[in-house]
Formats: C-alpha cells, structure tokens, sequence
C-alpha cells in the first residue's frame, strides 16, 4: 500500500528559530505581565470548590425563564444567586456563595447555613418549577474549601518541584533550570488565560494545569534529548546553531504529537458535554502554549545558562 | 531489537489477550455476562457516583461536643468523691480547658489527693506488662489548696477514634435500614466520614437520616403550674429541672426534670404504627426487660403526672399517665407522616449517634446527569478516536497502521485494567481516556520520526527501523516518566472525580509505553520479515 503521506513539515527544515528568540522573549515577557496583571486586576472566577458555596443544576420542564427563577431566588435573602442556562435552553446552573453565618464563633455554623440555604433554594424550585429534575447538587463548605485550595497549591508546587529534581537528575542544572522556567510560565499564561476569560477555576482547573505541567514538560525533555544527543554528536558547533538544528529536528514530533492531542481534545471540548468544557479549554490553551514553550522558551534559556560542553557524555 | 524470542512473543501475546478478556464485559450485555463460565472476568468498570448518580456526603464529627460533655463530667465525678463522707469542702470550676478543684477550709490535702486519683481510670482496659498504661486525667497540685485536672492527649485521642468508629457503626446501621445497596462508609482524616450512596431518588431524605443524632430520652416533667413556666423562661429555672422547647412551633416550652429516667439506650425496637383511635402515624416502641421494669415502676408512681418524650433536646410529645404502664411497650404521638414515622423508628433502631455530624461537602449527580454524561463522554472517545487514526494513517502509511493497532490495543488495555483494579471510572476519567489517545500517539511519532531520519541518513531498512526504536527508548521514557509524576501527584493530593482522572491518565501512560513501544515493534518486525522493503513507505 503506498500512497504519498502528507508530511506535515518538510523533510529537512531550517527554520531560525533561536534567531527569533528576542522577539519570543519579548512576547513571553508581555504575555506574563499581561497574565499576572489580569490576574491581579480580574482576579479568577474562583468556583465552589476553592470559596465555598452552593451549585444546582436543574433541568426544567419547558424553557427555563431566567428572569423569573433569578428574582425569586434573589428574593429569598442568601446574597446574590447566580442563574444561568448550562448547555440546553432547560438546562439551569444555579449558584450560590458562602452564607455568612449568624453566630460565626459557634463551631460549624456556617456549613449549617450553608446546608440550610442549599436546601431552601431547592424547596423554592420544587414549588415554582413543576416537575423540576435535579440533576446535580454540590454544596461545599469553608473547611472543605480551604483545604481544597492549599492541596490545590501544594500538588502543583511539588509537581514543579518533583520535575526540577527528576530533569536535574536525567539532565544538568542548567536543563532543569531551563524546562522549569518553561513550566512555570505555563502556568502562569495558563492562570492569566483563566483570569481574562473568567472561565471558572475550579478543581478540573488544577487537574487541567498539572496535565499541561506534564504535557509541556513532555515536549520539552524530548527537544532536550535531542539537544544532549547533538552536544555529544557535533563538539565544535556554535550552541545557539546546535540549539536549532535540535529543535528543526524534533519540529516534526513536536507538531504532529500536538495536533493528536488537540484533535483529541477537540473533540472532547465539542461533544464531551458541558460539564468538561471548561477542562478541555484549559487543556487547549495549555498544549498551544506548551509547546510554544518548548521551542520558544525553555531551549533559548540554555543559550543564557550556558551549557558545560564536556560533562553530558557520561549521561546515557 | 527486531529480533523477538518465542517467550517473549507468547508474553506480549498474553498480555493482550488478559486485557481483552477483562476489557469484555464492558461490552458485552447483562445476560451474557450472567451465562458467562464461572472462570472468566465478570466485572465491568466501576463507575463513579458523577456517571451513575449517587450522592457523596462528607460528615464532620463534632469531637469538641463531646470533649466538652466529658469535661462537664469531671466536675460531677470531683464533687461526688469529695462529698463522700467525710465531706470535704470544695470549689469546682472549669479554667481554661482544666477542672480546677480549690478545697476550702483546711482539707486534708493528700485524702483530696487519694479521692481524685481514683477518677483517673486507665485509658484502655488492657494493662500491657511492662508499660505504663497512659491514664485519663493527670492531676497536680498547683498551691496549697488547688488541684488542676486535665484529661490527657492519650484520653481525647482514644476518645475521637472511639466516637469516630461508633458513629460510623451507626451510619452503616441507619443506611441498611434504609435499604440502599452498597454504600461506601469510610474514615477520612482525624474526625470525618465519608459517605458515598449510588442512585438515590431522595438524598435529602438519607441526609436527614444520617445527620440526626437521634438522642432520645424520657423525662417526668416537672412542674405544669404556669407560674414556674414563666419564671423559668425568665431564666429563673428550678435546680434540678430543664427547660425544653417543643418540636411542633407555636407550642410552649416545657419543664422537665433534668435527670433521664429512660433512653433510646432502654429500647428493643421500635416500628412504624398507627394510632389505636384517630389512625394517625405513631411510632410503636418496646422496652427491654430493664427498661420495661423502670418505665413500669415510674408510671406506677406517677399517675396522673406528665412525662416527657425528648428527642434531640426538643419535646416530641409529653403525654399524661392516666394509668400505670407495665407492659413495656407504648407508641410516640406526634406531628408525624408515615414517612417521617418510619425515619424515626429507623433512627431508635439504629442508635444515637455519639456526637453531632455536620455536611461539610455534598455533591449529588442525578442519575439523568450520569447517563447523559456516559453518552456524551463515549461520543467524543469515538469520535476522538477515529479522528486520531485518520490522521496517524494519512502521516505514516503502513507505520500509521501499526500505531492505530497498538491505540486501540492501548485503549483495550486502560479497559481491561480499570476492571481488573475495579477502580473507579469518572467523568474526568473519560477526559483521562480520551487526552491519553491523543498523546499515547506520541511514543510512536518518536519512534517513526526517528526510522524517517535514519532512513534519510542512508540505512537501510531494517537498520533504520532497529535503530528508530532503539534511539527512541530513552526519550520515550523520560517523557513518560514526567507525565507519570504529575498523575501521581494529581492522585495524592486530588479529591473525588479529579482522582479518577489522575488514575486513567496514570494507567493510560503505562500500557502505552507497552502498546506504542513492545506492540508496535513486534508488528514492524513481522511486518519487515513478510515484506522484506526496499525502501521505507514512511
């Protein structure tokens, strides 16, 4: 069976990409200062999970009417009741924050609040929506929440941490140093992402920017490989000439294994259901930018770190 | 690397076929299974409460309740022993978490000494020879006249474990009455537990059920006179009685004598009944033989008094006793439906709970949310899939043929292994699946592109497809190997679903290491020994 295989990058490239690596740094140090500062001005859609409160999904009869369903529910005194339709037009999310409790010093009283304005906002929808379906009740207290959110911090600081150590350990300092300076500008492109677009951040969210921390961490030690192979191969090189044969070399491992992963995740963000939405985003977004990373950032650093010519060999 | 031996082959062989055999059921229907030989994996997936729809409660044991219970105890057991005679005068007070005993007067300090000790009981009743059996209550003297109590770390600790273990007794006993199958009680931490309850039509109901703590006591009752109603809601209440409010609103409070006669401790059972002249629910109760005979000799001596039926510091009912009542069994009036009734006589079956639970986490998914879900979910995994082959094929060829086998291999074996652990499949899971089909193709793109380039540096054809795999290997694990860390991490610190998805990522990285590395090169090395190329087609 022979037909002609469409190669996705020609055989041979000879792209300057390390040419090119003031005008990616230039575009890394913007994007950053545009992400912390989204961040610090948007702030993230901080969902349930990480702030405490109340979500209700309901499906509903008829076509919910919004309007109608917003104030009386806004009408019961639990602060301002987020409604909005989720996926299909009978489809409803509802959420609620934290309620302030009445007597805060007594132990566990704002969970009972919690509980108890939970369960008056369901006997509300029952009497108003006739033949109303619960499809989905979560309600997380400020305990939860808080632990929730400093297990959140800790996974991704160790997965960071475990990588240094790991690439440290397989590579040299001045790789570790490298691929984690990559990573961590994911992350913070990733977070910047989360604050612009106000998506909600909620555990998924964690679960999508460990994966990305894996996935571009991936693309990243496999343009590395490459580079430590050629080290050894090519002793007189210049290394910003040998950074980019490296990288021309893996270009078309690194572009056809991102556009697998992304048909995948296309595919889950258009028919996976509106539950995963907001994951499979992340995760676009997240091997868009990791990969970018890998070529952009994390092989021009090696260039500024300087590698030690004579030391990888002994490295299998 | 080309060169398999036999066992090496049968190995690889087996692998498959146990992955298929245990990926199986998954798709095969009820009855099938049900007729299958006894010998063969039976068990499909285990699917999570977000794809079957269940609830997940998280309970938290109000341990400090009960510490603060147990310190109130101290106090009457340090008044009791210094007013035995020879009666001692003394001042109990509780002072930052301790009981502090101040004998007035000049008390015979080491007799106060002897009495107190006598209340620091052992912490276990198993003495260990040679170890000192850590105790309840320290005790020293801090002048000349006080004496501190503290209950030790030792005590509190047991104590926790104890009402931790306790409660989740009585949970299990609540939910198997109740009658819902397999419930997943577990600890979790220091002071909470975990309840996981698959396809429910009522949560709130079960919520209710599990959260009451369903203390239960009988009381005479005090006085009916309105003037020392009154008075004792001014806050002048009598020593040795209670004030207690009534369960059904707008009637008044009601004053009991403080000291139960009777608990829920005292019953044998209790049943859902009706009323013998209205038909009104009530719920039916018999004592035990003790019981029977407390309840016989009060009501004997009481006659024409009211007693108190207090459940959870609320009157339910306060009946008056028209004649005495020997037989030992009666039934609750009250504002009840069949239904709460019912919940009720659950709860005097199953027990009081030994310390008040809170919801500190509640998530319920409908079971019409799940199965929508599963469709959803299977959808874009096919469609996914397909989509993934298509284009593996249009960039390999023949080697695209191999990759696709070893994905559908891989995605057989993440079945076969999901049922074989029975662990637990989630919505985030499928999201697991589905992204490891996409970068499970990257172990053979590695491998592929490298074959691409040894083929263009001029090997031949089964040198360039020996040395492909070969050079491959070490970034194909390094790869791996930091996706593997971050699913790890994901497991150990992620909570529920998200858990689910760190462990299909996890199992995912693993069999396709397998599938993409040893599968795929034991097809290309038959494949090259039927076909014996030329040139490369890749």
């Amino acid at each position: 069976m022979r037909f002609s295989l469409i190669h996705i990058v020609p055989e041979t490239t000879k792209v300057p990409f390390i040419k090119g690596r003031f005008v990616a740094m230039l575009f890394s140090a913007v994007l950053m200062i545009a992400s912390i500062g989204a961040f610090a001005t948007m702030g993230l859609n901080l969902g349930i999970d990480f702030v405490g409160g109340t979500l209700i999904e309901i499906e509903t009869q008829e076509d919910a009417n919004l309007t109608e369903i917003r104030e009386s529910l806004n009408g019961l005194g639990f602060g301002e009741v987020q409604v909005q339709t989720f996926g299909a037009a009978n489809d409803v999310l509802i959420k609620m924050r934290q309620q302030e409790p009445e007597n805060p010093e007594v132990e566990m009283a704002a969970e009972r609040a919690q509980q108890q304005a939970a369960n008056t906002v369901q006997e509300t929808l029952v009497e108003m929506l006739p033949g109303v379906e619960f499809r989905r009740v979560e309600v997380v207290g400020p305990a939860v929440s808080g632990e929730l959110v400093r297990a959140g911090i800790l996974a991704v600081g160790l997965a960071l941490g475990a990588m240094l150590i790991y690439i440290w350990f397989r590579f040299e300092w001045q790789f570790s140093l490298g691929a984690v300076i990559a990573l961590t500008h994911d992350v913070i492109a990733t977070m910047g992402m989360f604050a612009v677009t106000q998506f909600e951040f909620n555990l998924a969210s964690i679960a999508a920017i460990l994966t990305i921390v894996g996935y571009s961490m991936n693309d990243t030690v496999v343009v590395y490989d490459r580079i430590r192979e050629n080290l050894r191969k090519f002793k007189r090189m210049p290394l910003a000439e040998l950074l980019n044969l490296s990288i021309n070399q893996t270009l078309s491992r690194t572009l056809i294994t991102s556009i697998t992963t992304l048909i995948a995740l296309f595919a889950l963000f258009f028919l996976g259901g509106a539950v995963l939405r907001g994951f499979s985003f992340a995760m676009i977004w997240g091997v868009l930018i990791g990969t970018y990373s890998s070529i952009f950032v994390a092989s021009p650093l090696l260039l500024l770190t300087g590698v030690k010519r004579g030391t990888s060999e002994q490295d299998s | 690397m080309l060169y398999f031996a036999r066992w090496k082959v049968t190995l690889i062989l087996a692998v498959l076929v146990i992955g298929l055999l245990y990926a199986l059921p998954n798709a095969l229907p009820e009855n099938v299974r049900q007729s299958w030989p006894g010998f063969l994996p039976d068990k499909t997936m285990n699917l999570g409460l977000d794809l079957r729809g269940g609830s997940h409660l998280l309970f938290e044991v109000d341990i400090d309740a009960v510490r603060e219970e147990r310190m109130e105890a101290l106090v009457d057991d340090a008044k009791q022993v210094l007013r035995e005679d020879p009666l001692i005068p003394h001042r109990v007070t509780v002072q930052n978490g301790a009981v502090e005993v101040r004998i007035l007067g000049d008390g015979d300090m080491e007799e106060v000494a002897d009495r107190l000790e006598d209340l620091a009981r052992p912490v276990s009743g198993i003495l260990v020879p040679g170890q000192a059996n850590p105790r309840s209550v320290s005790i020293e003297q801090v002048d000349d006249t006080t004496f501190r109590m503290v209950q030790t770390e030792d005590a509190l600790e047991k104590l926790s474990r104890d009402i931790v273990q306790q409660s989740i007794e009585v949970i299990r006993k609540r939910i198997d009455e109740y009658g819902t199958t397999e419930p997943n009680i577990q600890r979790q931490g220091d002071n909470r537990i975990l309840v996981q309850v698959p396809g429910l039509d009522d949560p709130e109901r079960l919520k209710e059920l599990i959260g009451q703590t369903a203390q239960m006591t009988f009381h005479l009752v005090y006085s009916d006179n309105p003037g020392d109603l009154t008075s004792a809601m001014q806050g002048r209440v009598p020593p040795g009685a209670r004030l207690v409010p009534s369960d059904e609103a707008g009637q008044p409070d009601i004053l009991v004598r403080r000291r139960a006669v009777l608990s829920g401790e005292d019953l044998k059972n209790a049943y859902q009944g009706s009323h013998p002249q209205t038909g009104a629910p009530v719920v039916n109760f018999s004592f035990n033989l003790s019981g029977a005979k407390i309840f016989g000799d009060i009501t004997t001596d009481n006659v024409g008094r009211r007693f108190a039926i207090v459940l959870d510091d609320k009157v339910i009912t306060a009946p008056r006793i028209n004649s005495p009542i020997t037989g030992g069994s009666g039934y609750i009036e009250g504002n009840f439906t069949i239904e709460s009734a019912t919940d009720l006589a659950t709860l005097l079956n199953a027990g009081a709970l030994p310390a008040p639970l809170t919801v500190v986490e509640e998530r319920t998914v409908g079971a019409g949310l799940g199965a929508d879900s599963i469709k959803a979910g299977e959808f874009a995994a096919v469609v996914g899939f397909l989509a993934v082959v298509v284009f593996v094929l249009i960039a390999y060829g023949v080697f695209g043929v191999f990759a696709n086998i070893a994905l559908f291999a891989n995605v057989m074996l993440i079945a076969g292994v999901l049922s074989m652990l029975q662990a637990t499949l989630t919505l985030p899971g499928i999201a697991g699946i589905i992204l490891t089909i996409g970068m499970a193709v990257d172990a053979n793109v590695l491998i592929f592109e490298r074959i691409r380039e040894e083929s263009r540096a001029g090997r031949s054809p089964v040198n360039s497809v020996e040395t492909g795999y070969t050079r491959a290997l070490s970034t194909i694990l390094d790869a791996n190997i930091t996706t593997l860390i971050a699913a790890v991490l994901l497991f150990q610190f992620g909570s529920g679903p998200v858990r689910g998805f760190a462990v299909t990522l996890g199992i995912g990285i693993l069999t396709s290491v397998f599938t993409a590395f040893v599968l795929s090169r034991l097809i290309a090395s038959l494949w090259l020994r039927m076909a014996r190329p030329k040139t490369l087609p890749i």
